[in-house]
């Protein structure tokens, strides 16, 4: 396997050479068993398969997705990253997703274009900004860069954010966090691909799983709370395995079924949507509660808008004019002046919401059964972090303290981990 | 644009109305154990096909009624609930008009 570098200097000489380049990741067919499973090729399924054999030198795994690798919400996300959440719970979480988000373009050797230009959570009103003032304490508290600045630093940071007083919903301040920025969400992919294949995982597309098949469980065909995973069955024939992990999001309960765990999701589309290029003008990233929308603009110059999940649970991915409509008028109560520009496209992607706003990560009542689900409008920033504890999960069978706060047996124990007020619009 | 009939108001925006989420019947909550309580609190059955579930009409009637709905293509039908005689709602159960536009 072992793959040439990249580097610049490799760059020139291909170029130089006119050679073309090699393919990335093997397209293998399935084996008949493997050590684990992973359903699901997106960051955190391929990150997860990714540490496993880095970390923990288990190697016969393989990734199978009923579509291309990133093909879901990987590919569809806003690519924002931040760590500034509310609970230590998931301010601790995060920070160490942000932290391998720091080094991965060294550490797996492929360029994701990390772009610390920081993030600004806008207060609309003062119990908005009372809540922005409890987050900055919660994260200064674990030594996370964030803090509340005022409409006047507002506007130097942005230029282009209208800060008079006599809007619909004036800026009255914001929680600015210089850690956080964009990355580019493709190259996420790739390079876990590309790190993963090289440690001898199998990544297997157009491979849809169609059932899990299981023993000893108290459902119908061994399934349910007491059992044992033994396989899965999919379009490309059988596979047997003792470890199943579910690393979708969307059909997160279609596949959870399977194994016949009931999950705390509903599954809703956000929408989104991309203007066409222009100059840079806007050096963070801005995020209104309020206003239901976040908007960076990319390298190429183009804004980036998303908003928040629509309110009925659909797995219908069509966007709406309801949609575009209303991010229009909230943007441009934001920046009055790009009234002219265009938008080029919108798109949706699934979100699996939980009553709390946190993800459902770890073992379940079924044995080999795992879960990396409930990702809600926050699973890209998340995904480097959740693949090494889902890792450390599978490899040590128990929970890691990091992500033990957030496994399935809390919605039965009363124990919830309440995000809402930094996760459900924020980015 | 998905068109919900309201049985009062007729076929309105889902805009106008508000999404109740699914239809469970709620355990009683003095006969309850926790586990069962939190089951009907927090697990969904969140199918990718038909689903019965609750809807408000916020700004129309203000009552609340139950829909089916197909999360996938967005077509709607009358629910036949559980203990409700066959073809009470004959009528219109095949396919409401509305669904995803």
């Amino acid at each position: 396997m072992g793959k040439a570098k990249y580097s610049a200097a490799g760059l020139f000489i291909r170029g130089a050479r006119k050679k073309t380049w090699p393919r990335v990741w093997r397209d293998v067919e399935p084996k008949k068993s493997y050590d684990v499973v992973i359903v699901g090729g997106g960051i955190h399924g391929l990150a997860t398969a990714y540490y496993l054999a880095s970390n923990h030198g288990i190697t016969n795994v393989a990734v199978v997705d009923k579509a291309y690798l990133g093909s879901g919400g990987s590919g569809r996300n806003t690519a924002i990253v931040r760590s500034n959440y509310l609970t230590p719970e998931g301010v601790a979480f995060y920070d160490r997703s942000l932290d391998l988000y720091n080094t991965m373009s060294t550490d797996l050797n492929l360029n994701v274009m990390f772009s610390e230009r920081g993030h600004m959570t806008l207060a609309h009103t003062d119990s908005a900004l009372r809540t922005m003032n409890w987050r900055a304490e919660v994260n200064k508290l674990q030594g996370i860069d964030s803090s509340v600045i005022s409409p006047e630093e507002v506007k130097k940071e942005a230029p282009s954010l209208d800060i008079s007083t006599d809007t619909r919903y004036p800026i009255l301040g914001a929680l600015y966090h210089p850690p956080g920025g964009t990355i580019r969400h493709d190259a996420v992919v790739w390079a876990y691909a590309r790190a993963a294949d090289s440690l001898g995982v199998d990544m297997i597309q157009k491979c849809e799983v169609l059932d899990i098949t299981c023993e000893g469980g108290e459902a119908a065909e061994g399934k349910g709370a007491g059992g044992k995973v033994t396989g899965v069955k999919t379009s490309l024939g059988d596979i047997s395995t003792p470890v199943v992990v579910n690393c979708t999001a969307g059909w997160a309960t279609t596949i959870s079924d399977m194994a016949g765990v009931k999950l705390p999701i509903t599954t809703h589309p956000l929408q989104a949507a991309v203007t066409e290029p222009v100059k840079s003008f806007l050096p963070t990233v801005v995020v209104s509660g309020s206003l239901h929308v976040y908007v960076s603009q990319t390298d190429r110059g183009e804004l980036v808008f998303g908003a928040s999940v629509d309110p009925v649970a659909t797995y219908d991915m069509r966007g709406t004019l309801a949609f575009t409509e209303e991010l229009a008028g909230h943007v441009l109560e934001l920046m009055p002046a790009i009234s002219k520009m265009r938008l080029m496209r919108q798109w949706a992607g699934l979100c699996d919401m939980t009553p709390d706003y946190s993800p459902v990560m770890g073992h379940t009542q079924v044995g080999g059964y795992l879960v990396d689900v409930g990702w809600g409008t926050y699973g890209f920033k998340a995904g480097p972090v959740s693949g090494e504890q889902m890792a450390a999960a599978i490899a040590t069978e128990s929970m890691p303290e990091l992500i033990a706060p957030f496994a399935l047996s809390r919605f039965t124990e009363g124990t919830l981990v309440g995000e809402k007020g930094a996760a459900a619009v924020g980015h | 644009m998905l068109l919900v009939p309201c049985p009062n108001c007729g076929p309105r925006s889902s805009q106008d109305l508000s999404y109740g989420g699914e239809a469970h019947s709620r355990p009683d909550p003095k006969t309850t154990s926790p586990e069962e309580w939190r089951t009907y609190l927090y697990l969904r059955d969140n199918p990718s096909g038909w689903l019965v579930e609750n809807w408000y009409c916020s700004s129309g009637c203000r009552r609340w009624f139950k829909i089916e709905r197909h999360t996938l293509t967005g077509e709607l039908r009358e629910p036949v609930l559980p203990g409700a005689k066959n073809g009470t709602a004959s009528e219109t159960s095949t396919n409401i008009q509305g669904g995803t536009k």
